[in-house]
C-alpha cells in the first residue's frame, strides 16, 4: 500500500524550514570594551588570564608536576609579578593558534603571549604589540658533516618543510632572488618532516629558529646536528593585547623592558638584594624604585620592577633558564642579546 | 465525496513541493551565510586568486614549474597531473598484477596458488594509509644514502630517487614513440585476429611472441636507423652534483612508495574480482576449448577471461575509481598531488575554502565520471560479446 504521511513529511517540511533560523541570528557579540581598564579588572579578579601556546619547548610547556615555564610563561609570571607581587598569580590558558586571536578580543585572557609574530595585519586587527620579546626567524637544520656554516651554501640541496605556512614562500623568494636553486620536499605535519629530514631524504629541514632547537632533540643523535645561525625571514615574536586600553600596553610593554634593564644594569635575581642594599647607580636605583614614582604612572607600587627581578628575574635570567646553554634547547642569545652585546633587545631607560 | 484517486497524489504533491522549497531555503541560507561570513573576514569570493602569484616551489613537476613566474592555476595543474600521473600508472600495474593473481588463485600450481592467496589476504586486510608509510620508510631506509649512490650503466639509485637517462623524444627523434605506437596498434590487431580464428572454430593466431616482436622491433630499428643515418635521440644524462645526482629523469621516492602501494593494494582486490570472474564460467567452457585441442593457456585468454570479464569489469571500474580517490592519501607521504598542493598549501596561503575545495571536488569527480564512462562502454562491448 502506497500511504503518504503527509503529517509526518509537512512537520519535516516545517523543521527544515524552521532550523536555519536560530542559526541565522547574529552569534553574541563580543563584550564591548568595557568602561574600566584591563588593569582594574585584573586586580578585581585577583589574578591574571594569559593565552599560551599549548606546548612550544621552551616557551611554554607544563613541566612534570603540571607547573607551566617557559619564555613566554615567565613573562606572564613577571607581568603577575609586578602587579600582586606574586608570580603564581596567573592563570594560564592554552591557544590554539586558530583560536587564539579570538580569545583576546572576546576578553577570555588579558594578554596573549604564545609566540605570534607581530605583523601589519595582525597589528591592525584590533589588537598591538607591545613589545618584541623573541626575535626568531626562519632557520635551517643540517647535518654537522656537511661542515657549511651559510645558507647560501645550500645551492642545489634538498630541503624537508613543513607546507601550509609562510616557511615555503619565504624560501621560495629566498633562493630565487640570490639565483640560487634547491628542490623542496613538503609534508602535512611536523614529526613526518623531521623523519625524511633524518633518514637523509633532505640536506636541510627549514621553519622557524626557535622550533628546530626543538626539533634537533628529537633526532637520535642532537649533538650531530647544527641550526645554521642566519635566518632569512624576520618573525619577531611578541605579547598581544586588545586595542584601546593604553594603560595595560604600557604595563605589558614595561614589563618586558623593565627585566631588559635590569639585565643591562646587571640586576638578577641572585644578586637584587644585594643591589638594593648597595644601590650605586641612579639607574639602578629608579628601576629598584628607590628613587622616583615611577610605578605609579604605570597604576602599579614603585617597586614594581623589583617585583618582577626578585620573582622571575630580568631577561638574561629567564633566557637562560628557559631556552640557553644550561638547558637541553641551547639556543644562542644572537639577535636577543641586549643592544650593547650586539643583540636587538633595547629597553628604553627608566626614568 | 472528493475522488479519492486524485486527492492523496495532490496532497503528495503539495507537501513534495514544500520539501523542496525547504531545502532550497536551507541551502540559500547557508549560501547567503557563507559569503556574509567570508565577506566579513575580508575574502573576496570567485576564482579570481587563480591568476595571482604562487610563489612557492613544488617538488615534482610534469610541467615547467618556477616559483618566480607561476600562478595558483599553474600549481593546480601540476598537483592534478601528479595525482593522474601516479593514478593511471597505479590503475595500469594493479590490472596486470591482478590478472596474475587472480589467475594464479585458479591455477594448478600449488606454490602459485598459494602464494596468491596469502599475497591477497596480506594486503587486502592492511589499512592503505600503513601500507603507504611502510613502503616509504622501507624505500629511505634500503636504499643508498645521498652521498653515495648506487650506479649503474648512466644510472644512478639514493635515497632522494632513481635517476634514469631521459631520452627526449622531439624532431626527428618522434619517430621512436610513432613506431612504438604502430607497434602497438598492430598488436591490438593480431589479438583481435586471434580472437575472431576461435569464433570461427579456426586455429587462434599466435599472440606473444609475434606481438611483443610488433611492440618492441618498430621503436628499436628506429632509434637504431636515426643513430646510423646521423641523428642519434639525444639523451639526457643524470651527473652528479654537490648534494645529489641532478638531470636526467628523476623517480622520487615519494612517488614510488605511492605508486607501489596503491598498486599492490588494488591489486589484491582486482585478483579477488578476477577469481570470481574465472568462477563464473561454466566449466562446460573449458571442456569444450580443451575439445578444440586448445593450449590451456589460449584457453584461458581465447575462451574463459573474454567471458569472464562481463562479471568482472563492472566491480573493476569502482576499483579503478578507489584507486584514483586513495591517491590522495599522498600527502601524508610528501608527494605533491592535486590535494596535497591545493587543497594543502594554496588553501593555506589564499584561504579561498569554499573555492579551492570546490574545485578539487570537481576535479574528483570528472575523473571519476570519465573512467566509468570509459568502463561503461568497454563493459557494453564485453557484455556483447556473450555467446
Amino acid at each position: 500500500m502506497r500511504v503518504v504521511r503527509p503529517k509526518a513529511a509537512l512537520l519535516l517540511a516545517l523543521a527544515l524550514l524552521g532550523a536555519p533560523l536560530p542559526a541565522r541570528a547574529e552569534p553574541a557579540k563580543a563584550e564591548p570594551a568595557r568602561a574600566e581598564g584591563t588593569l582594574a579588572q585584573v586586580k578585581a579578579r585577583g589574578h591574571l588570564v594569559c593565552g599560551v601556546s599549548p606546548g612550544v619547548a621552551g616557551f611554554s610547556v607544563p613541566d612534570g608536576q603540571g607547573r607551566w615555564t617557559g619564555l613566554d610563561v615567565d613573562f606572564c609570571r613577571a607581568l603577575a609579578a609586578a602587579i600582586f607581587d606574586d608570580p603564581e598569580a596567573v592563570r594560564f590558558i592554552p591557544q590554539s593558534s586558530a583560536a587564539r586571536f579570538t580569545a583576546l578580543q572576546s576578553g577570555e585572557i588579558d594578554v596573549l603571549a604564545r609566540n605570534t609574530t607581530w605583523t601589519l595585519s595582525r597589528d591592525t586587527a584590533a589588537m598591538n604589540f607591545p613589545a618584541i620579546t623573541f626575535y626568531d626567524g626562519q632557520g635551517f637544520l643540517v647535518r654537522k658533516s656537511l661542515d657549511i656554516t651559510q645558507v647560501r651554501q645550500l645551492d642545489r640541496a634538498t630541503i624537508c618543510l613543513q607546507q601550509g605556512t609562510t616557511t615555503e614562500l619565504n624560501l621560495a623568494d629566498w633562493f630565487r632572488t640570490r639565483g640560487l636553486t634547491q628542490s623542496v620536499v613538503t609534508f602535512a605535519n611536523s614529526e613526518q618532516t623531521l623523519g625524511a629530514y633524518e633518514s637523509g631524504r633532505c640536506d636541510a629541514y627549514s621553519t622557524d629558529q626557535s622550533s628546530l632547537y626543538g626539533e634537533r632533540l628529537k633526532t637520535a643523535h642532537p649533538d650531530e646536528h647544527v641550526i645554521l645561525s642566519e635566518a632569512i625571514s624576520k618573525e619577531p615574536f611578541a605579547p598581544g593585547v586588545r586595542q584601546g586600553d593604553d594603560q595595560w600596553r604600557d604595563i605589558v610593554a614595561w614589563t618586558h623592558y623593565a627585566m631588559l634593564d635590569a639585565e643591562e644594569a646587571g640586576i638578577r635575581q641572585d644578586n637584587i638584594a644585594q643591589m638594593r642594599r648597595e644601590a650605586l647607580s641612579p639607574d639602578v636605583k629608579r628601576i629598584l624604585g628607590l628613587e622616583g614614582a615611577y610605578g605609579a604612572r604605570l597604576g602599579l607600587t614603585a617597586d614594581w620592577a623589583a617585583r618582577i627581578v626578585r620573582h622571575v628575574g630580568n631577561y638574561g635570567d629567564s633566557f637562560a633558564r628557559n631556552l640557553g646553554d644550561a638547558t637541553p634547547l641551547k639556543i644562542p642569545r644572537g639577535l636577543n642579546a641586549l643592544w650593547n652585546q650586539g643583540g636587538l633587545q633595547y629597553g628604553p631607560p627608566i626614568r | 465525496m472528493r475522488n479519492p484517486r486524485i486527492a492523496p497524489s495532490w496532497r503528495a504533491l503539495a507537501v513534495q513541493t514544500l520539501l523542496v522549497l525547504a531545502l532550497a531555503t536551507l541551502a540559500y541560507l547557508a549560501a547567503a551565510n557563507a559569503a556574509q561570513k567570508l565577506a566579513r573576514q575580508g575574502i573576496v569570493a570567485g576564482f579570481g586568486f587563480l591568476e595571482r602569484a604562487a610563489g612557492f616551489d613544488i617538488g615534482q613537476s610534469l610541467i615547467p614549474y618556477a616559483a618566480a613566474t607561476a600562478t595558483y592555476l599553474d600549481a593546480f595543474c601540476v598537483g592534478l597531473l601528479n595525482t593522474l600521473l601516479v593514478s593511471g600508472l597505479a590503475i595500469v600495474l594493479s590490472t596486470v598484477l591482478g590478472f596474475a593473481l587472480g589467475i594464479a588463485r585458479r591455477s594448478g600450481n600449488l606454490l602459485a596458488r598459494s602464494f596468491a592467496a596469502a599475497y591477497v589476504e596480506g594486503f587486502r586486510n592492511l589499512p592503505l594509509l600503513l601500507q603507504l608509510l611502510v613502503w616509504y620508510v622501507a624505500v629511505r631506509v634500503a636504499l643508498p644514502s645521498s652521498g653515495d649512490p648506487a650506479a649503474w650503466g648512466g644510472a644512478y639509485l639514493s635515497q632522494r630517487g632513481l635517476f634514469l637517462p631521459r631520452p627526449d623524444f622531439f624532431g626527428l627523434a618522434a619517430l621512436v614513440p610513432v613506431a612504438f605506437a604502430a607497434g602497438l596498434f598492430a598488436m591490438g590487431l593480431l589479438i583481435r585476429a586471434s580472437h575472431r580464428a576461435v569464433a570461427l572454430g579456426k586455429k587462434p593466431v599466435p599472440v606473444l611472441w609475434p606481438g611483443a616482436l610488433l611492440v618492441l622491433g618498430p621503436p628499436a630499428l628506429a632509434w637504431a636507423g636515426l643513430a646510423l643515418a646521423g641523428h642519434p635521440v639525444p639523451v639526457a644524462w643524470p651527473a652528479r652534483g654537490p648534494y645529489d645526482v641532478e638531470g636526467g629523469l628523476p623517480v622520487r621516492p615519494e612517488f614510488a612508495a605511492l605508486l607501489i602501494g596503491l598498486s599492490t593494494y588494488s591489486a589484491a582486490f582486482i585478483a579477488e574480482l578476477v577469481r570470481s570472474g574465472l568462477d563464473s564460467v561454466g566449466r562446460g567452457q573449458r571442456e569444450a576449448a580443451a575439445a578444440l585441442s586448445l593450449s590451456r593457456g589460449q584457453a584461458l585468454r581465447l575462451v574463459v577471461l573474454p567471458q569472464a570479464m562481463r562479471v568482472i569489469v563492472p566491480p573493476l571500474t569502482s576499483q579503478y575509481l578507489n584507486t584514483t580517490k586513495n591517491s590522495s592519501l599522498a600527502v601524508l607521504i610528501g608527494y605533491p598531488d592535486l590535494v596535497h598542493v591545493f587543497m594543502g598549501t594554496v588553501l593555506n596561503q589564499t584561504n579561498q575554502a569554499v573555492e579551492v575545495v570546490a574545485l578539487t571536488m570537481c576535479v574528483y569527480l570528472s575523473l571519476s565520471l570519465a573512467t566509468a564512462l570509459v568502463m561503461n562502454r568497454y563493459n557494453a562491448r564485453a557484455a556483447g560479446t556473450r555467446r
